[in-house]
C-alpha cells in the first residue's frame, strides 16, 4: 500500500516534473527521486503493460476512493482531465496547482470550486443551487418575447471595462471571492446594460469560467472516456465516436458470460467498453493480435475495474487461437516480457505529445501496478515470480480458455483496427467464431469494408451483411431558441456487421 | 437469447432443440421468429420446411425445403428480435437503442426503470445490458400490451431479467418501492415532462435519465422540467446511413464502344462465383459502394440528463 502511494507520486512527477517538490513529502524526496530516475531511465515513463488499478475491497462505485481514476470536467467541458485521486495528486487550474485530496470520498457528479480557506486556496465542494438556474431560465423565457435591445450601440474599442487587470489582481490578493469579482466587472462595464439578455448571460458565463472556475467530478465510463478522447485526441481512438462504439457493442451482442474476440487497435477503449458490458462473470474479452506484440490497451486502466473484471480481460496471439495449431508451441514468457517493453515505448511518445502545452486534456495515466511491475522486472526477470499476484487486465489467456475457444468458438467478434485491412483480418478471425455468431468491424474508410463485405458474400461466410455509418447531431434546447449545434462531428466511421453461418451442408 | 445461464451459452453446444426460438432468415429484411416444435412445419415461398429436420443442427445452418429452397436458422439476438417482433406500437431501432444504453451507462447489475413498454424492442436490449444480476422494471398503462410483452419476454428468454407492470407512469409516477434505487430511467411517453419529478425521485444521485420523443415541442417541455434538479441536459438525434455494394466495371471513357453499349452492371452479384464473371476487356471489375437510396430520416430526439448530487 505504501509503495503504491509512492509510485503514484512518482507518476505525478513524470507527468509534471515541476511539481515534484510539492507532490513529494520532504523526508522521502531524495529516495523517491532516485526511484523516479530509475524508472525514467529504464522505462522512459510509466510502463504501458495493460494493467489497471485494482481495488481489493468492495467499493461503492458512486463514491470516489483513494487511488481511483476520475475524469475532471473543468468549466463545463472546456477542459477534461483524467486523474487518479491520491493525497499527492494535483490539477492545474489557471496558473495554480490544486490538490485533489478534497475530492477523495465525494460522490461522482459532485462539483467543486476554488475557495480561500485558512490553509490557502483549495478546491471545495459546493452544491449548485437549482433555484438559480430555474429563475434565469424563466427570465430568459419572458424576455425573448419583448427583447428590444440589440448590438447597435456596442463598439469594440476595448474601453467598456474600467477595471484594469491590476485592480483585479489586487482584489484577488485581498481574498475577494470569484463571484464578487464578477459582480465588480459587471458593475464597471459600460456596455453590460446595453447587451441583450442572452449576451449578458454569455458575458457572465465567460467571466465565471475565468474568475470562479468549477470542477465537476465525473466517473470514467465507456461513454465519458470515449467522448473525452474523441473531443481532443480522436486519432488515439481511431476516430471511433461514441455512437459508433455503442453500435459495435450492440451489433456484436456483447453481454454477460459471453466470449468476445477483439482486435483492439484503438488504445484499449474497445476492450474497456466490452469489459464494462461483460462485467464479472464467466465470459472473456480476448484481445488477439498478429505477430508477437500485443496492441497497447492502456486505456483500460482509466476504467475502475475490480479484480473480477480484470481477470476477464485477456490476450492471445492469433497463431495460438487458430484451429490448425495443434501443439502447444508456446514461446517462453521471457520473449513476451521483452515484447512488452518494446511496445511500451510507442504510447509514451503519445503521452509526451499529450502533455504538451497546447493540450487541454491531460491524460494523466498514472499507473501504480505497472510501475510496480516495471520496478520488479528490474530485479527479477523470472516470469515465475509473477505467479500468485492479483490478476491484471490483459494477461495471457490460459491454455484452458484457449482450448475451450478452439472447441466451441467465440460468441462474437469486434474489430477496430483503423490501419489494418478489414478483409485479411476477417478471413482469419471469422473461422474462430461459433456458428450464428454476430460480428462487427469498424473502419475509418469505406472501401476496405466494401471489399470485405463482397468477399464474405462470395465466400458464403456470413449473412445479414450491412455497412452502416452512424450520424449524430446534438441540439441546443432553450425556450424559443432550439436548433442543432453549430458545430458537429461530420464523421464517426463505418461499421460492417453480419452473422457467421455454418459453411458445411 | 441471453447467456445469463452459463450452461446455455451459445458457444457451448449451439444446436437447435425442440422448443427453441429461431430466427428464420430468407434474406436481409425478410426474417421471421419461429418456435421450433417437432411436429410443425414452416411454409413460405420457398416451399415447406419440417421443423424436425432442424433439430440437432447447429444455429447458423442452412436448411432445405421440400422443393429445394433454403433458409438459414439463426440464434436470436436483441438486434434480430427488433427486426422480427410484432409491432404493437412504434418501436425503437438499433441506432437509438445502442446509443442510449451506452449513454445511460447501463452495465451488468444496473436497475433500470422504463415506461412505456410498447412492443418491448428496447426492453430486450436493456435486459441484455443489465444481465445477469441487474433488473429492468418496465411499465405500460395498456393491460393487453403489457401481457403480450410479458409473453414475448418469456419466449426470448429474458423474463428473469424483466418485470412488466401495468401502470400509468405519467399520471401516477413510478412505484415508491424503487425510490432512490434506480441507476437509470428511460421515458418514451407522450408527455414525458409529467413523469420527470417521479423519475428524479427514483434515481440514485448522479443517476441517468433518457427521454425519447419524436417531436421537438415535447423535448422543449421535458428540458424545462429537467432543469429543476437535473444537470448535463443534452439532446441528440442519431441516425444510420446504410450502403450497398456492387461489383461491376467502371468505364474508362476511352471511346471503347464495346463498353459504352453494355447494359447496366448487374445489381447484386452476391451469389455469383468468381468464375462466372467473364471478362471481355483488360479492365477488371471493381467493387463499388454507395449509400442506399432510402433511409429513415427521423426517429426521435434523445434527451439525456443526470440527477444533481445534492448531498
Amino acid at each position: 500500500m505504501l509503495f503504491s502511494k509512492i509510485s503514484n507520486k512518482i507518476s505525478c512527477c513524470l507527468n509534471a516534473p515541476l511539481q515534484q517538490t510539492q507532490a513529494i513529502g520532504s523526508t522521502t524526496s531524495v529516495a523517491l527521486f532516485c526511484i523516479l530516475l530509475i524508472l525514467k531511465n529504464h522505462n522512459k515513463g510509466p510502463s504501458m503493460s495493460p494493467n489497471s488499478i485494482q481495488s481489493n475491497s468492495i467499493q461503492n462505485p458512486r463514491v470516489t476512493w483513494e487511488g481511483c481514476s476520475v475524469l475532471l470536467d473543468i468549466n463545463d467541458g472546456d477542459r477534461l482531465v483524467f486523474a487518479r485521486l491520491t493525497a499527492g495528486s494535483t490539477v492545474k487550474i489557471g496558473k495554480k496547482n490544486f490538490s485533489l485530496r478534497p475530492l477523495i470520498g465525494c460522490p461522482f457528479g459532485s462539483s467543486f470550486q476554488i475557495e480561500n480557506r485558512t490553509e490557502g486556496l483549495c478546491l471545495c465542494r459546493f452544491v449548485p443551487s437549482t433555484e438559480e438556474g430555474n429563475n434565469d431560465q424563466e427570465k430568459g423565457g419572458c424576455q425573448i418575447m419583448d427583447e428590444c435591445r440589440d448590438n447597435r450601440a456596442i463598439v469594440d474599442n476595448n474601453e467598456a471595462q474600467t477595471l484594469t487587470s491590476e485592480d483585479i489582481d489586487e482584489m484577488r490578493r485581498q481574498g475577494v471571492k470569484g463571484d464578487e469579482i464578477i459582480e465588480a466587472l459587471i458593475a464597471n462595464s459600460a456596455t453590460y446594460e446595453k447587451k441583450t439578455a442572452f449576451s449578458q448571460e454569455k458575458y457572465r458565463i465567460k467571466k465565471q469560467k475565468k474568475y470562479a472556475p468549477r470542477v465537476l467530478l465525473r466517473r470514467p465510463s465507456a461513454r465519458s472516456i470515449c467522448e473525452a478522447y474523441f473531443k481532443k485526441y480522436p486519432h488515439r481512438i481511431g476516430f471511433l465516436r461514441v455512437d459508433a462504439l455503442s453500435l459495435l457493442l450492440s451489433l456484436a451482442n456483447v453481454t454477460a458470460n459471453s466470449d468476445i474476440l477483439l482486435v483492439d487497435m484503438v488504445g484499449g477503449l474497445l476492450t474497456g467498453a466490452v469489459a464494462e458490458r461483460l462485467g464479472a462473470g464467466t465470459g472473456y474479452v480476448c484481445n488477439t493480435y498478429l505477430g508477437s506484440s500485443p496492441y497497447p490497451v492502456d486505456m483500460v486502466r482509466t476504467f475502475n475495474f475490480d479484480n473480477e473484471i480484470c481477470k476477464r480481460i485477456v490476450r492471445a496471439p492469433l497463431r495460438d487461437l487458430c484451429l490448425d495449431q495443434t501443439g502447444t508451441s508456446e514461446k517462453p514468457d521471457a520473449c513476451n516480457a521483452e515484447l512488452n517493453v518494446g511496445t511500451s515505448e510507442k504510447p509514451d511518445a503519445c503521452n509526451a505529445e499529450l502533455n504538451g502545452q497546447t493540450s487541454s486534456i491531460s491524460m494523466e495515466e498514472m499507473s501504480l501496478p505497472s510501475n510496480h511491475e516495471a520496478a520488479d522486472s528490474e530485479t527479477t526477470v523470472s516470469p515465475q515470480s509473477k505467479m500468485g499476484k492479483t490478476p491484471k487486465a490483459g494477461e495471457k489467456a490460459s491454455e484452458e480458455a484457449i482450448k475451450s475457444w478452439k472447441e466451441n468458438g467465440f460468441s462474437s467478434l469486434i474489430i477496430a483496427a483503423p490501419d489494418a485491412d478489414a478483409w485479411s483480418l476477417a478471413k482469419d478471425l471469422l473461422p474462430l467464431l461459433s456458428y450464428s455468431a454476430p460480428f462487427a468491424i469498424y473502419h475509418q474508410y469505406l472501401q476496405p469494408l466494401a471489399t470485405c463485405m463482397h468477399n464474405l458474400q462470395q465466400g458464403k461466410m456470413a449473412i445479414g451483411l450491412q455497412i452502416s455509418e452512424p450520424w449524430l447531431r446534438e441540439y441546443q434546447v432553450l425556450p424559443s431558441r432550439t436548433h442543432p449545434l453549430m458545430q458537429m462531428s461530420a464523421f464517426g466511421g463505418y461499421i460492417l456487421s453480419g452473422t457467421k453461418i455454418c459453411s458445411s451442408s | 437469447m441471453l447467456c445469463s445461464d452459463v450452461t446455455k451459452k451459445l458457444s457451448f453446444g449451439g444446436s437447435i432443440k425442440d422448443g427453441d426460438l429461431v430466427i428464420v432468415y430468407e434474406k436481409r429484411d425478410v426474417m421471421k421468429a419461429v418456435k421450433v416444435s417437432e411436429t410443425s412445419v414452416l411454409q413460405n415461398r420457398f416451399g415447406v420446411f419440417k421443423h424436425s429436420d432442424w433439430i440437432g443442427k447447429p444455429f447458423g445452418s442452412k436448411v432445405l425445403s421440400n422443393k429445394g429452397g433454403f433458409v438459414y436458422l439463426l440464434a436470436p439476438t436483441p438486434e434480430l428480435w427488433t427486426l422480427v417482433l410484432s409491432h404493437r406500437t412504434q418501436i425503437l431501432y438499433i441506432a437509438d437503442i445502442s446509443f442510449l444504453i451506452t449513454y445511460l451507462e447501463i452495465v451488468p447489475g444496473s436497475l433500470v426503470l422504463e415506461s412505456g413498454t410498447g412492443s418491448g424492442s428496447l426492453t430486450t436490449s436493456l435486459a441484455r445490458a443489465v444481465a445477469p444480476t441487474g433488473h429492468v422494471y418496465t411499465f405500460d398503462f395498456h393491460q393487453q400490451r403489457a401481457a403480450s410483452a410479458r409473453e414475448d419476454f418469456q419466449s426470448t428468454g429474458v423474463d428473469s431479467l424483466v418485470t412488466v407492470g401495468v401502470r400509468d407512469i405519467q399520471g401516477e409516477g413510478f412505484p415508491d418501492e424503487y425510490s432512490g434505487l434506480a441507476d437509470s430511467v428511460f421515458l418514451d411517453l407522450p408527455q414525458p415532462w409529467l413523469a420527470v419529478p417521479s423519475a428524479g425521485k427514483m434515481l440514485k444521485q448522479d443517476g441517468t435519465l433518457c427521454s425519447f420523443s419524436p417531436c421537438i415541442e415535447q423535448v422543449q417541455r421535458t428540458c424545462e422540467a429537467l432543469k429543476s434538479n437535473f444537470r448535463d441536459i443534452r439532446t441528440f438525434e442519431v441516425l444510420l446511413r446504410t450502403f450497398e455494394v456492387h461489383e461491376g466495371k467502371i468505364d474508362s471513357c476511352q471511346g471503347d464502344e464495346g463498353l459504352s453499349v453494355r447494359s447496366p452492371p448487374c445489381k447484386r452479384r452476391h451469389r455469383s462465383s468468381e468464375g462466372s464473371a467473364v471478362q471481355d476487356s483488360s479492365s477488371s471489375p471493381t467493387i463499388k459502394v454507395r449509400p442506399c437510396a432510402d433511409a429513415r430520416g427521423h426517429t426521435g430526439y434523445l434527451t439525456f440528463s443526470r440527477l444533481q448530487c445534492l448531498s
